[in-house]
């Protein structure tokens, strides 16, 4: 049994600390802002330009000049702020918001993320993910531990396109987590998914990893 | 002096557009984007335009309907996902396409709007970004130069503006319009609501008057939302 969607998002919001400044991304990520512990305050950041965003609007209160980075509508706070991509992607690559939490296609054991492009096929370009992993201070990507084929998508090396090199502090997969520590350390298992072996894992992983339950 | 109020989008745009000119253009997705403007670009049939703009419209609406129309040789971005039509231009080779990462694409019109030529980043550091690029050693990280960019012409949408060209914008319809506005040879604000000069309150004007050349009241906005996303409102406590 591997881990379900929420379960995933859930194990990602371990990550958040009391006072942070947090950027999600699309998909499971955004999962994430409903399991933010009761009393802990966090502030969401979108890209497009805002600082403390809101749920969804109920049904006919929806704002067109109010969305996230994904496009939906969403709404503001009390203790929200608007402003330029420029000044949003200053506080990105100037080291203010503390963690970026994203999708993923392959991740190396280097640390390397690729999440933006399958050459020949796939046109829709990187976004605002190469300046948040260049610029958050903690990196956790969330994704499947297997392509849809079962092909292994934590390897050696990054076949794709990287979105950046050394960039991903820890990995959250159905099956498990792993420290990666932006490829300075070894690669290390830190925790399997409810009724996931280390034998399935190891079978379903190309990068070399250490064990650390 | 010749004032800065135009009538409508047509007028605002007479006798600046040229062929395989270059034009930013606001907003990120739908949100904030010049719609009027957009229109009446693609009325005057002006063609091989370079459009930098972080979106490309969808189907239909925003800029797509000037992909519709063929008049976008190349597109500086940093996300087109949302637009069939793009992918299939684009993979059949009808249409160029620069792929800039959001934040360098904000920095690289702020630094054209302010003087700047280059900058150094590390954003795409050791990716495809960063090919042919130079690259320089700061304080023991690596980071790549980025060019500062310009256009002919930059079209944005803002809120609320006066006659002198100040804008307010709204909420997230704010996104890249401040600094493409500092960054078109001409720039050409639509607004929501003209205001008469002395209302707008000094200490908030997001835009300086000084960037705008040419400001209208647009005759209507659709605002098309991409994504409706809501929540279902709360169950009324039972008695």
């Amino acid at each position: 049994m591997a881990w379900t969607r929420d379960e995933m998002a859930a194990r990602a919001a371990s990550e958040l600390r009391d006072g942070f400044y947090v950027n999600l991304g699309i998909g499971i990520p955004t999962l994430v802002a409903n399991y933010i512990p009761a009393g802990m305050h966090v502030t969401l950041q979108s890209e497009n330009g805002m600082l403390g965003m809101g749920p969804f609007p109920y049904e006919g209160e929806e704002d067109a000049d109010l969305i996230n980075a994904g496009k939906q509508t969403i709404t503001e706070l009390d203790s929200s702020s608007y402003f330029s991509s420029a000044d949003s992607f200053a506080m990105i690559r100037g080291g203010r918001i503390a963690l970026s939490i994203l999708g993923g296609m392959q991740v190396s054991e280097k640390g390397d993320l690729a999440n933006w492009m399958v050459p020949g096929k796939v046109v829709k370009g990187m976004g605002g993910a190469m300046d948040l992993v260049a610029g958050v201070k903690r990196v956790v990507v969330v994704m499947d531990h297997v392509e849809k084929s079962g092909a292994p998508k934590l390897l050696k090396a990054c076949t794709l396109p990287l979105t950046g090199a050394g960039v991903v502090d820890l990995l959250i997969t159905d099956l498990g987590v792993f420290e990666i520590n932006r490829g300075k350390s070894p690669l290390k298992l830190t925790a399997l998914a409810s009724g996931v072996t280390l034998d399935e894992i190891k079978a379903k992983t190309e990068a070399e990893f250490e064990v650390g339950l | 002096m010749a004032g800065k109020t135009q009538k409508d989008a047509a007028e605002a745009l007479a006798g600046v557009l040229f062929d395989g000119m270059t034009i930013m253009a606001g907003g990120f997705g739908l949100c904030g984007i010049p719609e009027n403007l957009i229109a009446a670009i693609r009325e005057t049939g002006v063609k091989n335009l370079t459009v930098v703009s972080n979106n490309c419209g969808i189907d239909g609406f925003g800029l797509g309907v000037l992909l519709e129309s063929g008049q976008i040789k190349k597109m500086i971005s940093s996300y087109v996902g949302e637009n069939k039509l793009f992918e299939k231009l684009y993979l059949s080779g009808e249409l160029e396409l620069e792929f800039n990462p959001q934040g360098t694409l904000a920095e690289r019109i702020r630094a054209g709007g302010a003087g700047i030529p280059a900058f150094f980043t590390k954003t795409g550091v050791g990716t495809l970004v960063a090919e042919g690029k130079e690259t320089r050693e700061f304080d023991g990280e690596l980071y790549v130069m980025e060019r500062g960019l310009t256009a002919d012409l930059a079209i944005v949408k803002a809120h609320t503006g006066d006659a002198e060209g100040n804008l307010v914008y709204r909420k997230t319809a704010r996104n890249f319009n401040p600094m493409m506005a500092t960054a078109g040879k001409v720039t050409i604000a639509e607004i929501e609501h003209l205001v008469p000069i002395g209302s707008l309150d000094k200490d908030n004007i997001h835009t300086p008057g000084i960037y705008v050349d040419r400001i209208f009241q647009g005759a209507s906005f659709e605002k098309r939302i991409e994504r409706v996303t809501t929540r279902p409102r709360e169950e009324k406590a039972s008695a």
